[in-house]
């Protein structure tokens, strides 16, 4: 788990994590759809610029990103060579062999196929790495309020997240300790066939969930003392304040996408 | 001195046709800034007739009013606004996702604006001493520390009565004694009435007053001197007894007869430097 980057925070002081999650957030969203949008040269040069420049404005060294995507590789090498082997003839064709073709326009796409995978994995990692869980988290709330509208309970959602995140390392300290108690008995987890090990997993899954409801109940009680009813009528703590290097960050972002629009191939 | 909680012969079950209540028939009062200790062996009642003082369980039978109003469904939050819970467990109790939107809970639940609640959090979190761990999770932070900033959440929202059901009792030695003293300094500060409910007996003999509970039933009602001073009944009870009072009963046993009545640390080593000196 500690060489797997995807998906990690790490803390440093830079323009980008200071930056607005909500901000943040949106701009991943339509930083993958900008990245389908381009499909020649020199649109996919102004996104990598805008790419490294996030990423050297992070302040994270490169070789975070490189390790990223190395749980990923596999499955990049795999999609890209298959877009090699069997694309639709056309330009000129450089082997033949029963149904399979390498083509000039086979080996730009999968060219191109590898660079977006590339790009939308640093792009998301550039996303956790910068963000703490808990401003994805307020952000996601303050992103679902118009979902109000269409009667979706964005508090009561916001809420759980909450409430779910603040948990996970005490549940996976407790899951560590049951493991750890069960091992002390004589438990061998991860050893045997398939069947065994998921056999071996009960005596710590079934502790777990029991805990987990006795956890529920506590906090339900605890939370009911301190007054609360529903999520509704509350008022709101954390706020988040959308800054001036937000729209800074978004013109930017607009910039390209115009850039990207004009050079790209209709 | 006026009465900040009544409870009239207060009876729960918790099922219906359970034959042996868990409370049963249980009267007393509360004098508005005392603090009031309730001891009892587990399983004797004791966080039931907490949760139902702050109507977390509906009672069956009895009556309960808190400072002036009778605790009914329709009442029950207007009486919460009263009433400030510590809990057992310190992890099961953090709802924020860090120390200050955790003191803030209670707050955000009283709908106070966010002008009004930044300087607020921000003081409670002064007062119970975690000024430098207000952006901390829960994770990185002791359970002592986690307790603290549960008292923290009742200073910010500043109830007339404060209840600790066995708020201590997951604490190390030294993570008791800071929450203990700084229980003692918020409710001379605050003017809070403090309900303590433990079976630790050295907590309970820094109260006002001890109530003893045992099988559902109110047994005894005294200061803390009277009450440690029953030795053995308190062992028939199942109870622990104080330091004291195990030191007078090893004495006993080798023939050295201490006072009957129940001495702090201080007075008892006072006695015994005294009779060393006469002899």
């Amino acid at each position: 788990m500690s060489n797997f980057i995807f998906g990690r925070y790490l803390p440093l002081n830079s323009v980008v994590h200071r930056l607005d999650p909500r901000a943040k957030l949106l701009l991943s969203f339509c930083y993958i759809g900008l990245v389908f949008m381009a499909n020649n040269l020199v649109s996919y040069l102004i996104i990598i610029a805008f790419t490294l420049g996030s990423i050297l404005a992070s302040k994270i060294s490169l070789g975070f990103f490189l390790k990223g995507i190395r749980p990923l590789i596999w499955l990049i090498v795999f999609t890209v060579v298959l877009q090699l082997l069997f694309s639709p003839v056309g330009g000129h064709v450089y082997f033949h062999w029963a149904f399979v073709n390498i083509t000039q326009f086979g080996l730009v796409n999968s060219g191109y196929i590898f660079i977006r995978f590339l790009l939308i994995i640093m792009m998301s990692t550039l996303l956790t790495l910068s963000t703490q869980p808990l401003d994805i988290a307020t952000g996601l709330a303050s992103l679902m309020k118009p979902l109000r509208w269409v009667r979706v309970p964005v508090d009561t959602l916001a809420m759980m997240l909450s409430i779910a995140l603040r948990f996970v390392p005490t549940l996976m300290d407790e899951a560590n300790k049951i493991m750890n108690a069960q091992r002390a008995r004589g438990v061998d987890f991860g050893e045997g066939g398939l069947l065994k090990q998921a056999k071996s997993l009960i005596p710590l899954m079934v502790p777990l969930f029991m805990s987990a409801f006795n956890r529920a109940e506590d906090l339900s009680t605890a939370m009911e003392a301190r007054g609360y009813q529903d999520s509704e009528h509350r008022s709101q703590y954390r706020i988040l304040t959308w800054q001036r290097r937000d729209t800074i960050t978004w013109i930017i972002f607009v910039v390209a996408f115009a850039a990207i629009l004009a050079t790209r191939r209709w | 001195m006026e009465n900040i909680i009544e409870v009239k012969h207060l009876t729960y079950r918790y099922q219906a046709d359970d034959p042996r209540p868990a409370l049963n028939d249980v009267s007393f009062t509360v004098h508005a800034g005392e603090w009031l200790a309730i001891v009892g062996h587990n399983g004797s009642g004791k966080s039931t007739l907490a949760k139902s003082l702050d109507g977390l369980l509906p009672f069956t039978t009895g009556e309960i009013t808190v400072g002036g109003i009778q605790l009914t469904p329709e009442t029950v939050w207007q009486v919460r606004e009263k009433i400030g819970m510590i809990f057992q467990n310190p992890d099961n109790q953090f709802v924020g996702a860090t120390v200050e939107d955790d003191v803030a809970f209670g707050l955000e639940n009283r709908q106070m604006p966010r002008t009004e609640m930044l300087p607020r959090v921000k003081a409670a979190i002064a007062r119970v001493g975690m000024s430098e761990f207000a952006q901390r999770e829960p994770s990185s932070l002791s359970g002592g520390q986690k307790q603290r900033v549960a008292l923290a959440g009742i200073v910010a929202i500043a109830p007339d009565v404060l209840i600790l059901d066995e708020a201590t009792s997951m604490l190390d030695p030294q993570g008791r004694r800071e929450m203990l003293a700084l229980v003692r300094e918020l409710r001379q500060t605050q003017h809070l009435t403090v309900i303590s409910i433990t079976h630790d007996i050295d907590e309970a003999t820094i109260a006002d007053r001890v109530l003893v509970i045992d099988d559902g039933q109110l047994v005894d009602e005294a200061a803390p001197a009277t009450i440690f001073a029953q030795g053995e009944r308190l062992v028939e009870l199942g109870l622990d007894l104080p330091f004291t009072e195990k030191l007078k009963a090893a004495l006993r046993q080798r023939g050295i007869e201490p006072p009957a009545d129940y001495q702090g640390a201080a007075e008892m080593e006072e006695w015994l430097w005294q009779s060393l000196s006469n002899t």
